[in-house]
């Protein structure tokens, strides 16, 4: 490519620039996390704290809200609902991966529009079936949902995986007695597993940052998921702003540092299936 | 050999049960309940069929129509500049080898983060005695005092767009530069070679070739701009006043506000409404231009 040397520094400046903007407001989040509360409030802000303050990460788990049980809840619904989707995902993907059937068309359909689907439009008959079975502030009762809308992404990604897989070896194990659900599990998943960690990355990443549906089904306090949990912490005067970034950085961080050191695959599968179509 | 047949059968059966049973019936259901009076207050009263009202009542209703209003508006103008940010940083990403890397990795991180955090943040740096937008607008003079951003109706909307637009421009970029990176490169040697300029290079080969990961590309952040609810409901609540009350964020405070389920069930369908539309149109745009 011929490009003059005004060009280079422009197209520098445009990058750094980019790299800035990305990444200024998380640094911030950060560095806000670290400052006391007399230096929060200072205007106009220090842009280093003066000193490291670490009492906002312990007000996080002792200022009354049990943050912990948070903590736990979205561990245990996020991976919960990864591993179910995981299963149930990767039947369907299999399938539609080694199968031509009747109704492939109408099940593909249906996933895209699962995707497309706006959350709000289901919430009222959800709340209510949810109230009358006993499903709200239960892990379930989020677990169910998160599942249904990450299924179309994770059978989009696995399908996509899955074809790439040679079918050489799922043969001959049918012709050694294999059933096809045991070349299922004892070949395709194996192989696939690559596509699966990809996979469980994203699904886990959506269900730990969703927000509506856990605002509205579990409001029960020991219930609470981290993203409803952090609108929760209570102001004397101010918004806690200190202990709010302290816990907006423990339930980011290792999102952040996850999806960095596996930055390639993330964004293979997030984009699987759109460029192909 | 007969039992294959049903093989694909039972392997979509799990995940075609659960889609059905908690997106598909309750969708139906949703309809239902809004024909209906429901509200949670008065439980004894129970659920009432009234054929039609909650729709009538919708289109009088000056706070609906409010909401459609912003939540057009909120679409419109997040999608364009996600397309136009996001196509530069896509073409960053493809011409810059030696940064692909870096501005990859810087990406990730709004991407990663929790909705509701990324507000949460913005919030804070919008506040007006201590937010550091505040202090570098004032610092380099560009406004002569601290401003109240979430205070005006549109200042809180050029935040809470600024917000959306930081959050998500990185799905634009990532799948734009899939699309990019298809693109054979002795297309542009050829254009270069006939004497074309850069920006006429773009615009009739590279566009018309990226057409089809673009549609896409809009298709989903539309719908997903379409619902939002996460942004708004922590940077500003719906205010000043109902000034960005978005169609969720209504839909939500006349649920589990006033109770009131079958009014609820009756926005909710309206926007149903609106995102099978949306969906049509850039169905048949994706259809149509993909048999010329």
């Amino acid at each position: 490519m011929r490009s003059t040397r005004k060009g280079k520094i422009g197209f520098g400046i445009i990058v750094i620039v980019t790299v800035v903007l990305m990444v200024f407001p998380f640094v911030w989040q950060v560095i806000t996390s670290v400052k006391s509360p007399g230096e929060i409030f200072q205007a106009p802000p220090s842009i280093l704290p003066e000193q490291i303050y670490t009492q906002n990460y312990k007000d996080v788990f002792t200022a009354g809200v049990p943050f912990h049980w948070y903590l736990r809840n979205s561990l245990i619904i996020a991976g919960l609902t990864t591993i179910v989707c995981l299963i149930i995902g990767s039947f369907a993907a299999y399938v539609l991966a080694r199968f031509k059937f009747k109704g492939q068309a109408l099940f593909l359909g249906i996933l895209l529009a699962v995707a497309m689907f706006p959350q709000v439009a289901i919430i009222s008959p959800l709340f209510l079936f949810f109230r009358d079975i006993g499903l709200l502030n239960t892990y379930p009762g989020l677990i169910l949902p998160y599942t249904t809308f990450a299924l179309p992404l994770t059978i989009w990604i696995l399908t996509s995986f899955f074809r790439e897989l040679p079918t050489d070896l799922e043969d001959a194990a049918l012709i050694d007695g294999c059933s096809p659900f045991q070349s299922f599990y004892r070949i395709i998943v194996p192989l696939a597993a690559p596509g699966m960690v990809t996979t469980a990355i994203l699904v886990f990443i959506f269900a730990w940052n969703e927000f509506l549906f856990a605002l509205i089904f579990n409001t029960a306090n020991h219930m609470r998921t981290v993203t409803v949990g952090i609108t929760m912490f209570p102001g004397l005067h101010e918004v806690p702003w200190g202990t709010i970034f302290a816990a907006s950085t423990i339930i980011t961080l290792p999102l952040v540092l996850m999806v960095l050191i596996l930055q390639k695959r993330i964004v293979q599968g997030l984009t699987a299936g759109s460029v192909k179509g | 050999m007969k039992s294959r047949t049903y093989l694909p059968y039972y392997f979509i059966a799990p995940a075609a049960i659960v889609i059905f049973g908690i997106a598909l019936y309750p969708i139906l259901h949703t309809f239902f309940i809004s024909l209906h009076q429901i509200n949670l207050k008065f439980p004894d009263l129970g659920m009432s069929f009234i054929w039609f009202e909650n729709y009538i009542r919708l289109f009088q209703d000056g706070r609906a129509m409010g909401a459609l209003f912003n939540t057009i508006f909120f679409t419109v103008s997040t999608v364009a500049l996600e397309l136009v940010f996001g196509m530069i940083i896509a073409i960053l990403m493809d011409r810059a080898l030696r940064f692909r890397g870096i501005l990859r990795a810087t990406v990730l991180i709004p991407w990663a983060m929790p909705t509701v955090v990324a507000a949460m943040l913005w919030r804070w740096m919008y506040n007006d005695q201590s937010g550091i937008i505040n202090a570098i607008l004032y610092g380099t003079g560009i406004i002569p005092e601290y401003i109240q951003f979430l205070a005006e109706p549109a200042l809180a909307w050029t935040a809470v767009i600024v917000t959306e637009v930081w959050k998500t421009t990185p799905f634009m970029a990532l799948l734009l530069l899939a699309g990019l990176q298809v693109i054979p490169r002795e297309v542009y040697e050829a254009s270069e070679i006939d004497g074309a300029s850069k920006v006429r290079t773009f615009f009739t080969i590279t566009l018309p070739l990226l057409r089809p990961v673009l549609l896409v590309a809009l298709l989903f952040r539309t719908l997903d701009a379409f619902r939002v609810f996460d942004v708004i409901f922590v940077m500003t609540g719906g205010g000043p006043g109902n000034a960005t009350e978005s169609l969720s964020l209504y839909t939500y405070k006349t649920m589990f506000g006033a109770l009131d389920f079958g009014y609820g069930s009756a926005l909710s369908v309206l926007t149903f409404v609106c995102v099978i539309i949306i969906s049509v149109l850039y169905i048949k745009f994706i259809g149509t231009r993909g048999q010329q």
